[in-house]
């Protein structure tokens, strides 16, 4: 058997494909947060119970009215990006002229009432989502088996990744988006329906959210807490590469996950802490981020 | 200060009728807080003394987050790694040195989370509004790893049991009266420190710089060590807190170093009123009374999400909290 460093391949190539999902759920949810941050200059808190919105939802769905995989992935992204739509429209317009760090504020509380709630009603072990017929099974690729799903997660986030990139950086769409983010008011004086623009880009963000928690629902339990264990990660992941830029947020999103991985096989002491260390260190090399703009 | 200027026809009487209403205004902040503690002297013999202790630790919790937000602009996201902080090495030093004085071990605990504090301090400052927040929270996030991974810190049970001591190894603190004048003083001894340095020199330039910062570089001033004074100070007084709550509780569990209790602080402070001194007190009064009413009652298994209610409530409708909208209402009606 081939060792690294001490390790077998296989043991070091199965956390890496650990590491990689997690990395794609990274990324799927730091893009959202960049997306939401570039216009509406707030931190979604709600980010990670919206997460678990589109997983429960998901959950209920095929309890309740027998709605497969492929339905949900489609439906619940589109029914928490438009509670996150009437959220604001509702709440964050209001205090879109405050302090920023007031959107911050009234996110986190509106994450306590999602995940309080869900406590209440589902109890905090959860459930679990049974992996869909098509994707069960795996490949062996010689060197590992691959279980299917994991691959299509990684195939799905990554597609929607891109996709969400080639839209905001090539489409006029996205130039309009990216001009919000520089200047409102002079978007707003070219006859352009900005706060429009806010509420759809507030519901897509939520929407990859949404999205992310399906993907994870068959491989993770599905539980109330799922979300801001993970969402703490992902600001740290955001603090690490900067909000200036959508690609970058993507590629530190998968890195930081392959690191994860990484230390699982070599210092599994360290797995949970290890990307809030990478922090640090970016804090003291470059306090911008790696791809951010601002100092 | 400087003297108004003397313009032609202005009374000369004028300096002295400020000095006049200033002195004035002193005298009556002096005769409130006298009142205020002529009152919490007494409160024992009419409240449980140990819900009193716990009110008074998170009061002081949330007074030192408020130096903090209120008057330096920083909205720290993970205060609950300094009050953990406090509270477990508190607890260990305690557990494991019997017969070790119930404030050495309090002042232990302070210690630790002001050494915390200056390292958090010095990565947090780097970045500001949105990004120091996410920092503290993702640097308190690590500490709370490490308090469920760390040896000492008994894991998901927490420190159980610790040993109250004696206080200058002569009275027992198991007495809950005598704990409880302990803690008060405590308290008094915190917020001292914290209106001296609202109301230094110092202090002002921190207002300053939460209202401009770029002005009070341009004035000369080193911003970034205003800031990380503030922020040292704010992680010593939670940490303060934390080391006295454990003593009070005989416990340290994961529950003071999780993200709830950064959020809590938060809460107490923004319902309370965002820098007013008074705030963070009312607050935390209202916030520990609602904890411990609701506990009890059918409603106990819904405090996470009557707590976020107001939080969303607060930031959309109550901006200035109870203290602040009470400030307006005295300003409104009185003057």
């Amino acid at each position: 058997m081939t060792l690294v460093f001490g390790v077998p391949l296989s043991v070091l190539l199965g956390q890496l494909l650990l590491g990689l999902i997690n990395g794609a759920f990274y990324a799927l949810l730091s893009l959202g947060l960049a997306i939401i941050f570039g216009l509406l200059r707030i931190i979604n808190f709600a980010h990670g119970a919206q997460y678990m919105l589109g997983a429960f939802v998901a959950f209920l769905s095929l309890n309740y009215l027998g709605v497969n995989y492929w339905a949900a992935l489609l439906l619940s992204p589109l029914l928490v990006g438009c509670l996150g739509m009437a959220i604001e429209r509702g709440l964050l317009r209001r205090i879109a002229n405050e302090d920023h760090l007031y959107g911050l504020l009234l996110t986190f509380g509106l994450a306590l009432i999602v995940e309080g709630s869900f406590v209440k009603l589902f109890g905090v072990s959860g459930s679990s989502y049974p992996m869909p017929e098509a994707l069960r099974g795996g490949f062996n690729l010689g060197f590992m088996f691959l279980p299917t799903y994991r691959g299509w997660v990684i195939v799905a986030a990554l597609v929607v990744c891109l996709a969400t990139w080639y839209v905001i950086e090539r489409t006029r769409l996205g130039s309009y988006l990216r001009a919000g983010t520089e200047n409102p008011r002079l978007m707003q004086g070219f006859g352009i329906n900005v706060p429009l623009l806010v509420t759809l880009t507030y519901g897509y963000g939520v929407a990859l959210a949404a999205f992310a928690g399906v993907l994870a629902a068959p491989i993770y339990a599905v539980t109330p807490g799922m979300g801001s264990n993970l969402l703490i990660v992902v600001f740290a992941v955001v603090v690490i590469g900067g909000m200036g830029s959508i690609l970058g947020a993507i590629v530190t999103g998968v890195a930081m996950g392959l690191i994860e991985g990484l230390t699982k096989v070599y210092y599994p002491e360290a797995a949970n802490t290890v990307v809030f260390l990478v922090m640090v260190l970016v804090l003291l090399v470059r306090p911008a981020g790696l791809f951010g703009k601002e100092a | 200060m400087s003297n108004p200027i003397d313009l032609p026809g202005t009374p000369v009487l004028q300096a002295s009728v400020v000095r006049e209403r200033r002195h004035a205004a002193a005298r009556r902040q002096k005769f409130f807080y006298g009142a205020l503690l002529a009152v919490a002297l007494v409160a024992p013999l009419a409240v449980y003394p140990v819900f009193l202790m716990k009110l008074l630790c998170f009061a002081l919790f949330a007074c030192a987050f408020n130096l903090l937000l209120g008057y330096a602009g920083l909205l720290s996201f993970g205060h609950a790694a300094f009050f953990a902080t406090g509270g477990y090495i508190t607890g260990y030093m305690l557990s494991s040195y019997s017969g070790l004085s119930t404030e050495l071990g309090i002042l232990a605990g302070t210690l630790a989370s002001t050494a915390l504090g200056t390292l958090f301090g010095l990565l947090a400052i780097r970045r500001q509004g949105i990004y120091f927040a996410m920092i503290t929270l993702a640097l308190a996030q690590l500490v709370f790893f490490v308090f469920v991974q760390a040896p000492f810190t008994g894991g998901e049970n927490g420190l159980q049991g610790v040993p109250r001591g004696h206080l200058f190894g002569l009275v027992d603190m198991q007495n809950n009266l005598a704990m409880y004048y302990f803690v008060l003083a405590v308290f008094v001894f915190g917020f001292a420190i914290i209106q001296r340095a609202i109301h230094s020199p110092y202090g002002q330039v921190l207002k300053a710089i939460r209202e401009n910062e770029p002005r009070a570089v341009s004035l000369g001033y080193n911003v970034d060590a205003h800031k990380l004074l503030a922020f040292v100070i704010s992680a010593a007084l939670a940490g303060l807190a934390g080391a006295t709550k454990t003593v009070v509780f005989q416990l340290a569990s994961l529950t003071d170093a999780h993200w709830h209790m950064s959020g809590e602080v938060i809460l107490m402070t923004l319902l309370g009123g965002v820098g007013t001194v008074l705030g963070p007190l009312v607050g935390a009064g209202v916030v520990v009374t609602l904890q411990s009413s609701l506990s009890n009652g059918p409603l106990g298994e819904w405090v996470h999400v009557i707590l976020g209610v107001i939080f969303v409530l607060c930031v959309l409708l109550f901006r200035s909290g109870i203290v602040g909208w009470l400030e307006r209402l005295v300003k409104r009606n009185f003057k």
